[in-house]
């Protein structure tokens, strides 16, 4: 029983950082149609970003998206202005592009490290919350409290302010949006940078417990991948419950079958669910193509 | 209230040229368009009619020639920039925002006008105008029938306060009853609303009707210009476009 538990809350506490990072990834895609390889990367600098923090003020990682979420949405703003921007007219360089800056990532941070596994340390490791017989650790909770939150601030944003509603019209329709006045090349921007900064958030709150090496955005690109097909592209909500069915299926598969076998087994999940409902769980048949309808 | 402000075209298009990569679509295509009146160009299937709008709003770029807006020179001006100087394109087949309420396509609508406070003023009018709307503001608006569909394109067109308003064949798939009442609909807006109209359409016996001018295109030129009532008229336009 109490394996169980304890199964159950690894999945809840990697569900959310999928949700987050998928949250991200998925508005990109559903706005600007990159599918964007580098959203691991901007996990890893919200990893090193906690570290960083940690070493220069002392700072708890749990403090770190203060500094570290405002400075990734810059950094993704950037990427995308000096990087993306110029090969709008040519979305598969744009994919190639994002992978280009995965490698260099990787690399850079190989460089700057030497390899040197590095971590942080949070005053609020080792405490838990009891839910009557359970201990469940803090980290958890925060993880499950904050995806939640993200999601629904996401949501809400883009249901109902200004350019909440500019960004679902970019991804509707980009020629009507620019007809209308819209920027659509500023929207573009403000949706990488969102991105990158949820992805930068995911990464502060998985310092305290992971070790930092510098491929380890590896780890969160693929299921995250994964999280938005089943979700459903362009549903926020279907990135949030994805999140959370493919990383339970991980922690399940993980300790009842075998650890080698867990990204096996969600995306076995993963093409079922397509069989059985290919728009995913939560998309709307047909949405990706009344993006992909016009390129001018 | 000068003569010379009442001289200046709302638009005026001096030697336009444009195309697709490098396959040129409109050669130096020169006309204007007069402040208050609705202008109708006509032409066949790929006579270059839609990419001149397009042209105009700023969706494809100009190879060469220059457009005045109201007297101010629009060439080198983003298309998102010349909605807020008061152009509006209602694109062929409307093109709304398919998972977005009727409502929230009229606010988008509205969007070049920055954080307006007039926002629920300027919706009720527009609701007024077009009372088909006003029933379905919370519905989605890819669940509008052709008719709404059409109305509603037009209405958020409207949104920004346009002054010069540009339609592209607002009557593709529409019955010919629906037609009727979408052009007089429009044809009424041009009068109380102080604007500027150019219509591109197929149905050239029901928009000569409603035009006080019309230019003829033919494969990217302006092979005729001239009023309304000379089109109506005249032989060839007749038996080319007018089925007689």
């Amino acid at each position: 029983m109490l394996d169980v538990l304890n199964i159950l809350t690894v999945g809840v506490l990697l569900g959310g950082i999928y949700a987050i990072v998928a949250v991200g990834l998925n508005l990109i895609f559903g706005v600007i149609r990159v599918v964007n390889f580098a959203q691991g990367e901007f996990v890893t600098f919200g990893l090193y970003g906690a570290y960083a923090a940690q070493i220069a003020t002392g700072m708890d990682p749990y403090l770190a998206p203060l500094i570290v979420v405002p400075v990734l949405f810059v950094l993704g703003a950037v990427i995308y202005i000096v990087i993306l921007r110029p090969l709008q007219n040519d979305p598969m360089m744009q994919v190639f592009a994002t992978f280009g800056i995965l490698m260099v990532s990787q690399n850079a941070i190989l460089a700057l490290t030497g390899g040197v596994a590095y971590s942080v340390q949070s005053a609020f490791i080792g405490m838990s919350v009891s839910l009557g017989p359970i201990q469940i650790g803090l980290s958890r909770v925060i993880v499950l409290a904050v995806a939640t939150l993200v999601t629904a601030a996401v949501a809400l944003y883009l249901r109902h302010t200004r350019n909440g509603k500019a960004i679902r019209a970019v991804a509707q329709d980009r020629t009507a949006a620019r007809l209308m006045g819209i920027r659509v090349e500023t929207v573009y921007t403000l949706t990488f940078g969102i991105g990158a900064a949820l992805a930068g958030l995911a990464g502060c709150l998985l310092s305290p417990l992971y070790t930092m090496t510098p491929q380890i955005g590896m780890n969160f690109i693929l299921p995250a991948f994964a999280v938005v097909v089943l979700g459903g592209l362009g549903s926020v909500l279907g990135a949030f419950v994805g999140g959370f069915v493919v990383g339970l299926t991980e922690a399940l598969a993980g300790f009842y079958l075998d650890p080698a076998l867990k990204h096996a087994v969600i995306f076995i999940v993963f093409i079922a669910v397509l069989v059985v409902r290919p728009s995913g769980l939560f998309g709307v048949a047909g949405a990706e193509e009344v993006g992909l309808r016009d390129q001018n | 209230m000068s003569t010379t402000q009442q001289t200046v075209p709302m638009l005026e298009v001096r030697g336009l040229s444009t195309g697709y990569g490098n396959i040129p679509v409109l050669h130096d295509v020169s006309f204007e368009v007069p402040q208050g009146k609705v202008t109708a160009v006509i032409g066949a299937n790929g006579a270059g009619k839609t990419t001149l709008l397009s042209t105009i709003a700023g969706l494809i770029p100009a190879t060469s020639g220059q457009l005045m807006l109201d007297g101010t020179d629009i060439s080198r001006t983003p298309a998102a920039s010349r909605t807020a100087a008061g152009l509006a394109l209602v694109p062929e087949g409307g093109r709304l925002f398919p998972f977005m309420t009727v409502r929230e396509n009229l606010e988008l609508g509205a969007y070049s006008l920055g954080r307006d406070a007039g926002m629920r003023q300027r919706i009720a009018e527009i609701c007024e105008i077009f009372p088909v709307l006003a029933e379905r503001q919370s519905q989605m608006a890819g669940h509008l029938s052709g008719g709404e569909r059409q109305m509603c394109a037009v209405a958020r067109a409207m949104m920004s306060r346009p002054r010069l308003l540009m339609l592209d064949e607002p009557s593709v798939g529409l019955s010919p009853l629906m037609t009727e009442r979408l052009l007089s609909t429009i044809s009424d807006l041009a009068a109380s609303e102080a604007l500027t109209v150019v219509i591109v359409e197929q149905r050239v016996t029901e928009v000569l009707a409603m035009a006080e001018l019309a230019h003829m295109l033919d494969h990217g030129r302006i092979m005729k210009s001239g009023t309304a009532g000379e089109f109506r008229t005249d032989r060839m336009i007749q038996e080319t476009y007018m089925g007689r």
